[in-house]
């Protein structure tokens, strides 16, 4: 596994007001890695992906991608860099296609006649075929609104459309907290697939069960401070609870030591 | 595994997307066209009402043909802009006065422009384009309303309601402006080939209208935007400047709608559209689109304006009492929103999951 990673956050901090939302927070996420990052609710999880995503701009310390350090003005800077981040609500246009909701901002176009140009709707139809099968869906029906299809096909669409527009880096925000126990299953599935094909993907989640199984990487946040990063083996569930609503763990972990926030000089390999 | 009688039928191992998950095309296809096939109805009854009670054929008659359509052109043109504001899960509620402005607005152009010696023909056609023009004026500023501060289209366009009404009626003097030109009321009442003018203008302004929301990435995005705003501006859609050219695109109609109305009765008159705007908006949901956003199509707004025209024209054949016609007309609305609920429970139930 290549050690370069994607993404960098280094000393990352960011106040709302009197309100330190992100002490000084660094971790890393390497290509085919998935890193999940857990923390209570105010935690800071969701400032951090924002402020990676472009949502809002972070105060102090760098995100470096690919070495490069960003600074993002609009979540649109960031997709075109190769972040996409899939929120819990999907941002799915029901109404449309799977291929019409993978080209939704970007339409490609063709000519009528020679002169009237017209959506090319064969081409995204066959994206979106193309796509999906890729995840291992296979759709017979690629008129249909994706109203019609399943919340954990819905996941999977939002997945598919980071994966054509080849996203360096996936953010998922809570994929699965609205799916059932065998939809649960296939999504992170499909997320380990992700990771297979060399995409770094960070994964928000309140669900340890689920961190626990896609996780190669855990990071937990307690009150805007990193409280632990270290390989998923090196925690269980017991020491992440703890770190989430402590900022500390009373007993060893796992497989040796989670490395504390204070300590800077963490790998960023993975165990794997 | 889950068990496979359930209506998901997903294996975690190698999940497939089925076409089972959704009714079959052709079921959709049919709720499509449920306008059109409403409008046979409707015709077939008519005709059999006329001919049972002895009377002349209903659709078999080139006079009614000509006199149904030419009824229909009016709120069809407000109904067309308003089709893609209430996709959008916007509406316009300014569009009869709008047209009312651009009716007063022409006839007065027309009028000063032969008053000044121009040619009749040439009058005639810069009076249409002025008065047509001058309808983005109040959908500018529907648009900055809505766009840019934010105000509930409801409000905005009410407000712009008042304003457009107002300033129709103060432009006009508050009578109706009349206008003597051969031209300009060929315009409203020439046929070619018996096909009235008026049907000729309406037809071509439907196929351009399909044409946008169909085949354009604006019409595209005004879809995705009655769908989901969030999921709009995620994909980098600039959903002010779409709204923008929502409303102008409205007004712009409602504007042709006002400078034909001129021709059609030799006049300009400032209350032209107020019968017509419940009439555009009833067209727009008999013809299968939601007042949440999101579904309409051209073709459903051409069906259920002709629904409204033949109910309305259909009465008045067969003698019944003309107020029958706003209870006919009532009762269609209520009845098509009912089947359009039902069919949203049967296509869409997956929603809610």
């Amino acid at each position: 596994m290549p050690s370069e990673p994607i993404l960098s956050v280094r000393n990352v901090s960011k106040a709302f007001g009197a309100v330190q939302a992100l002490n000084r927070v660094s971790f890393d996420v390497a290509p085919g890695q998935v890193v999940a990052l857990a923390g209570d609710n105010g935690a800071g999880k969701s400032t951090l992906i924002k402020a990676i995503s472009g949502v809002f701009r972070h105060d102090e310390g760098d995100i470096l991608l690919e070495s490069k350090p960003i600074d993002f003005a609009t979540p649109q800077e960031a997709r075109d860099s190769g972040i996409e981040t899939i929120y819990q609500d999907l941002a799915l246009a029901d109404n449309l296609s799977i291929g019409e909701n993978i080209f939704l901002g970007r339409e490609p176009k063709r000519t009528l006649f020679g002169f009237l140009p017209i959506l090319d709707r064969k081409k995204m139809a066959a994206a979106a075929q193309e796509t999906m099968a890729r995840l291992d869906f296979h759709v017979t029906r690629l008129d249909a609104p994706v109203a019609a299809f399943s919340g954990g096909q819905r996941q999977a669409i939002a997945i598919g459309r980071a994966l054509f527009w080849n996203a360096r880096l996936v953010i998922m925000d809570e994929p699965t907290a609205a799916l059932g126990v065998s939809q649960t299953e296939m999504v992170l599935n499909l997320i380990k697939t992700l990771a297979e094909r060399g995409h770094a993907v960070i994964v928000v989640s309140h669900n340890l069960i689920d961190v626990f199984q896609v996780a190669d990487r855990i990071a937990v946040l307690y009150l805007g401070t990193l409280a632990a990063v270290a390989p998923a083996s090196e925690f269980d569930s017991q020491s992440v609870v703890e770190y989430m609503t402590t900022g500390s763990a009373t007993r060893p972990t796992n497989g040796g030591s989670a490395e504390p926030a204070s300590s800077p000089g963490f790998s960023t390999g993975s165990e794997g | 595994m889950a068990s496979p009688t359930a209506s998901e039928t997903i294996d975690a191992q190698s999940p497939r997307i089925a076409g089972r998950s959704g009714p079959h095309p052709i079921l959709v296809r049919i709720a499509e066209l449920r306008a059109w096939l409403f409008l046979i109805l409707l015709i077939v009854f008519f005709e059999i009402w006329s001919r049972a009670s002895g009377g002349d054929s209903f659709i078999f008659s080139i006079y009614n043909l000509q006199s149904i359509t030419v009824f229909a052109t009016a709120p069809l043109f407000l109904a067309l802009g308003q089709t893609f504001v209430i996709i959008s899960a916007g509406i316009d509620l300014s569009l009869g006065f709008i047209m009312g402005l651009s009716s007063v607005i022409a006839a007065h152009s027309a009028n000063y422009l032969l008053g000044w010696g121009v040619h009749p023909l040439l009058a005639t056609l810069i009076a249409c384009l002025f008065g047509s023009a001058i309808a983005l004026l109040p959908g500018l500023v529907n648009g900055w309303l809505i766009a840019q501060l934010k105000v509930p289209p409801f409000i905005g366009t009410l407000g712009m309601y008042g304003v457009a009404r107002g300033s129709a009626y103060l432009f006009a003097g508050g009578m109706t402006v009349a206008i003597e030109n051969d031209w300009y009321s060929a315009i409203g009442n020439g046929r070619v080939y018996g096909v009235p003018v008026l049907v000729i203008l309406a037809v071509i302004a439907c196929l351009i209208l399909h044409y946008v929301l169909t085949q354009t990435r604006f019409g595209q995005h005004t879809y995705a935007m009655g769908a989901s705003k969030a999921a709009a501006s995620r994909a980098g859609i600039n959903l002010k400047r779409l709204t923008l050219k929502i409303y102008l695109l409205s007004a712009l109609m409602a504007g042709v709608a006002g400078v034909l109305y001129t021709g059609r009765f030799s006049a300009g008159a400032p209350q032209a559209g107020e019968p017509l705007l419940l009439d555009s908006i009833a067209a727009v949901v008999i013809g299968g689109a939601s007042l949440f956003g999101g579904s309409g199509t051209i073709s459903g707004t051409v069906a259920g304006a002709l629904v409204i025209a033949v109910i309305q024209y259909g009465l008045v054949f067969i003698d019944v009492e003309p107020f029958w016609q706003f209870i006919a007309v009532g009762a269609v609305i209520i009845v098509s929103v009912l089947v359009d609920q039902a069919q949203r429970r049967l296509t869409g139930g997956r929603l809610a999951e």
